[in-house]
């Protein structure tokens, strides 16, 4: 076993992550990744692809769009909508559970 | 081992049309895939869906898994037959999934090695790329994510053997879960995944964070939320009380009035970072029993020295 401690960075809002970083990190060809873009699921900083930075977040949300497509065999379209619906309910459900705090 | 009635996890008799088997896991797909779904075990009933439809899907898989009988039952010890899959022309290879590691023994036993094992050991010389990125979750207590912590994490992580099979490997890293780390968020090590080919840099370890329920705190974003039994004088006087808070308790003031369900804020002591989070302490009047003659005696005094009607905007 490895016992030296390693040591990663946090991807959070301020992390920036490179068009080729999340090729890399979902197994997919650039392509796919500016199809997400153009889907307004990731909205990276920067005016052309080679200057795209995306916050560290855009991460876990291309992954779960990766696992739909894959999984339910849905297009990008379908994913855009259902990622939506999912963030929406996602508040939805945190405002749900401040009221019934108050009760 | 159990045995595993695919066409029971698939919701369809054994005589189901192949359309009508599709049907079916689109159906449970979207029900119970981990992304979407809030049942409890959503993500083992996506993979044990997954793996039923592996086999049900496949006309030569699903001819062979029919061969077993039908009179197997769920659970029951199963092991396969000597030859069972003798006489049977296998086109294709033993999984169209990478991440064999995700089916159970039962499917491995039938359909792991040798069935129609097309994988290709597969020659690198000559070819030179950058290793696969890892993806893996952490389970880590909401304290950690005050003081940080060092986790031992283990991965299995499928590989080739000299024979073209997939196996899984398992190796251990030692990581440091850094102070002010947030649920869902993901943590880079770079150059922690798969090694490369031929020369290539290894690839990326990403873990997602994921926080154990706490019996004290909800935990959104950055707040905490926390539900704290007052007594009524507390709350109608006002006063000052311990709260526990991850970093040990501090002192909160709450001031005369309080109703249940209010909101009261603790400033910059939810989970560290820049800017800092909140609690919430959201404080529940709790009432004393009257289970004494001295208590029911007190409740008594209220109700006649009071004039107290908790309707009076109701019209009542």
């Amino acid at each position: 076993m490895n016992t030296e401690l390693l040591s990663g960075l946090i991807l959070d809002e301020r992390t920036e992550l490179t068009l080729i970083d999340l090729c890399n990190a979902c197994c997919r060809h650039a392509e796919w990744v500016v199809q997400l873009v153009e889907e307004g699921i990731l909205e990276p900083a920067g005016r052309n692809r080679t200057q795209w930075r995306f916050p560290g977040t855009s991460l876990q949300k291309a992954r779960i769009a990766m696992r739909l497509q894959r999984d339910l065999d849905i297009n990008l379209a379908g994913v855009a909508l259902a990622l939506d619906l999912m963030d929406e309910i996602e508040s939805l459900r945190a405002a749900v559970s401040r009221l019934e705090s108050r009760d | 081992m159990d045995f595993k009635d695919y066409y029971k996890i698939m919701g369809v008799e054994r005589d189901a049309t192949q359309d009508e088997i599709k049907r079916s896991y689109r159906k449970l797909a979207r029900k119970y895939h981990p992304d979407v779904s809030k049942h409890a075990d959503a993500e083992t009933r996506f993979k044990e869906v997954g793996e039923a439809y592996e086999v049900l899907k496949d006309p030569e898989k699903r001819a062979a898994y029919d061969q077993l009988g039908a009179n197997w039952k769920a659970g029951q010890d199963f092991r396969p037959p000597p030859d069972w899959d003798a006489g049977f022309e296998f086109s294709g290879g033993g999984y169209t999934r990478a991440d064999a590691s995700a089916y159970s023994d039962f499917f491995e036993s039938l359909f792991g090695h040798g069935f129609g094992s097309a994988a290709q050991a597969g020659s690198h010389t000559g070819f030179r790329a950058r290793g696969e990125d890892h993806h893996a979750k952490v389970l880590i207590d909401l304290e950690d994510a005050y003081h940080g912590a060092a986790r031992t994490i283990t991965l299995q992580s499928p590989e080739l053997d000299a024979a073209g099979h997939v196996t899984t490997r398992a190796h251990s890293l030692n990581v440091k879960i850094p102070r002010g780390v947030r649920q869902g968020q993901k943590i880079r090590l770079s150059g922690q995944g798969a090694a490369g080919f031929g020369g290539g840099e290894a690839g990326d370890l990403y873990l997602e964070i994921e926080f154990k329920a706490h019996t004290l705190y909800r935990v959104e974003g950055r707040d905490l939320f926390l539900d704290l039994p007052v007594a009524p004088w507390e709350a109608a006087l006002g006063a000052t009380i311990k709260t526990p808070t991850p970093d040990g308790p501090v002192d909160l003031k709450i001031p005369a009035g309080t109703a249940s369900g209010r909101k009261l804020r603790l400033k910059g002591r939810g989970i560290p970072g820049n800017p800092p989070g909140d609690i919430y302490v959201v404080p529940q009047i709790t009432l004393p029993s009257a289970d004494s003659d001295q208590a029911k005696a007190l409740y008594r005094k209220m109700e006649q020295e009071l004039a107290f009607n908790p309707r009076s905007r109701m019209g009542v």
